[in-house]
């Protein structure tokens, strides 16, 4: 929890990570990607404020201690949302996989939530690993990463007929809610991997799943922006957003911020630190301060306490059913983010 | 015989050859990235621009290293900025050759190959490590010039309406309405680009396709015209960001 001014703010880091990108871990014969990929995200880190970097040593594998350190200790944070990310193609035992995620949330099981995850082009094997993690871990969701690599193939869409077989098995097995990364770092060789087309088919196809799209399809925030207008389950992810703008370019952020408040609006808009990239300490207490930096910016929607409080946390806590103490709750409960089950009784 | 020069040389010793090497700095602001909508020269991405010659009287070659905000960057716009710069750099007069090479990116050697060869984009990657491509880049770029053409709608009208300009007056002004401005010749350029008039006599606002935005239309176009701008913002400013860090500018 964060405290400001007498305001009590619950705080779900809605995604982050619990890496291995060590040299020992680098797939032989592939090491250059597996190395450019950490490089790549520490360049990101540098987006951050100076007193936050790592040497990049110490960026490709933190300690257990200095996570649970700098997330909830130093960072506020009430509970914390693993995403995984495999990259078994440049990661011998993969980058961040359920299973190592778990390893944390098996010793500190009141701190974290732990998403599995599933690639259609894995097959059958693929479909068992999934189920067997999203039942080992109690996973309500899962991250997709749709320009991972895997064989010869450069990346998948959600509309792929196999990604809709498992989808379909993940609302059996009771996920609600899909992160799908939709932003940097990595790209399809010719498709535009921002495209959130996809996105938009299966949330109209699946009213029973929540679709989280992680970085807001950074570049192409307007792409989101206007597919987000239309659909009702499909949410803003802001990692990335807060921690690759707020500091280095507050003016971008700005303008990012009020066209995510137009378009989608801060029921719908959730706080992740993208961990270890950023620590959350410095983003929490930069958001919770934050206001347009001048009246150029007028026409945009406000964000205020309630607004900031909901984005920072209340959203994240309804789509997961995590319980938020009386102190940070909202006065009146509110529209705005709701696990799939409530929306759909509301509506009937 | 070898001249490097890192940045544009002052007119001064070497004359001639320094006259040549800022004729391929020149050229190369032509080349823009297609998602950024600016040119390789003010984003940082020439990392170098090199003469060598074989003897005196024989000409140029030029030499130009491309750099790009990360090693994972999109290898489509990659190939494209690399092969548009081969475009560019050929046309300066007093080169015999020119070479083009990116640097430093997951995709280097196919796509410096491809364009060496003058291949399209699937050749180019065909075989190599880097994966299969299945399409050809011209419908990448035709989506990417009607998003600059909305992101540059923005640019120029949005300062008219904030001067007061109302939705009736913005939907029936042409182009010769719009005081001048880099930004509004950029927006002539990018309506060229697509084939959409672009006289003084024209529309000021159309959509992608050309059509002229009505006044009913017009605040959700000009809404949308706005995001569009926004992203490119986000976008070059994490993009600048990020070669900054890489490159230590």
């Amino acid at each position: 929890m964060y405290e400001k001014n007498g305001e009590k703010y619950f705080v779900v880091d809605s995604h982050m990570h619990y890496w291995d990108a060590s040299p020992e871990n680098w797939v032989e014969g592939a090491e250059q990607y597996a190395k450019g990929w950490i490089e790549c995200f520490h360049a990101y880190q540098g987006l951050g404020p100076a007193e936050t970097h790592q040497p990049i040593e110490e960026f490709q594998r933190v300690s257990e201690d200095q996570l649970m350190r700098e997330v909830f200790e130093e960072g506020y944070v009430d509970k914390a949302i693993f995403q995984s990310t495999y990259l078994r193609e440049w990661y011998k035992n993969g980058f961040n996989t359920t299973e190592r995620n778990g390893s944390l949330f098996e010793k500190h099981p009141d701190k974290f939530i732990v998403n599995t995850r599933f690639d259609p082009r894995d097959g059958d094997k693929g479909m068992r690993e999934f189920e067997e993690n999203t039942k080992r871990f109690g996973a309500i969701g899962a991250k997709l990463y749709t320009a991972e690599w895997n064989g010869d193939s450069r990346g998948f869409k959600l509309t792929d007929p196999e990604a809709y077989r498992f989808l379909e098995r993940a609302q059996e097995l009771g996920i609600k809610n899909i992160h799908v990364h939709k932003g940097p770092t990595i790209w399809p060789l010719d498709k535009d991997a921002f495209d959130v087309s996809d996105v938009d088919h299966a949330a109209t196809d699946f009213q029973g799943l929540n679709f989280i799209v992680e970085h807001v399809g950074l570049p192409r925030i307007e792409d989101f922006c206007f597919m987000a207008t239309q659909e009702p389950n499909v949410y803003a992810g802001l990692s990335v957003v807060i921690g690759g703008l707020m500091h280095a370019r507050p003016k971008f952020f700005a303008k990012v911020m009020g066209e995510l408040l137009f378009w989608v609006g801060e029921d719908k808009m959730t706080f992740g630190s993208d961990y270890n990239i950023w620590t959350p300490r410095w983003q929490i207490e930069g958001l919770v301060d934050w206001d347009y930096p001048s009246d150029e910016f007028s026409d945009y929607p406000r964000l205020g306490t309630e607004g900031k409080k909901k984005i920072l946390g209340l959203n994240a806590a309804k789509l997961y059913g995590i319980e938020v103490p009386e102190e940070c709750r909202l006065p009146a409960p509110g529209e705005g983010a709701q696990l799939v089950d409530e929306r759909e009784v509301a509506q009937a | 015989m070898s001249i490097s020069f890192l940045t544009r040389p002052a007119a001064g010793n070497g004359a001639d050859d320094a006259e040549v090497v800022g004729r391929v700095w020149e050229a190369l602001r032509s080349v823009r990235d297609p998602e950024l909508d600016a040119d390789v020269v003010s984003l940082d991405f020439v990392a170098s621009v090199e003469l060598t010659s074989t003897g005196p009287g024989s000409g140029h070659v030029a030499h130009v290293s491309l750099r790009l905000p990360t090693y994972f960057c999109a290898p489509n716009f990659a190939f494209l900025m690399v092969a548009d710069a081969w475009d560019a750099v050929s046309t300066v007069d007093g080169l015999v050759d020119v070479e083009v090479v990116l640097i430093d990116h997951f995709a280097s050697e196919a796509i410096n190959a491809g364009v060496a060869a003058r291949a399209g984009f699937v050749s180019s990657m065909a075989g190599t490590e880097v994966g299969e491509a299945v399409s050809e880049l011209h419908e990448l770029r035709r989506t990417f010039t009607e998003r600059a053409l909305m992101a540059g709608t923005d640019l120029v009208v949005r300062p008219l309406m904030r001067d007061g300009a109302t939705p009736e007056q913005v939907a029936a002004m042409t182009l010769a309405d719009a005081p001048p401005s880099a930004d509004l010749d950029r927006l002539r350029a990018r309506r060229q680009e697509l084939g959409i008039p672009s006289e003084d006599t024209d529309p000021l606002v159309v959509d992608p396709s050309g059509a002229t935005v009505g006044v009913d239309a017009l605040p959700l176009h000009l809404r949308k015209a706005r995001s569009y701008q926004v992203g490119v913002d986000a976008n070059t400013s994490i993009c600048r960001g990020q070669l900054a860090v890489r490159y230590g500018l």
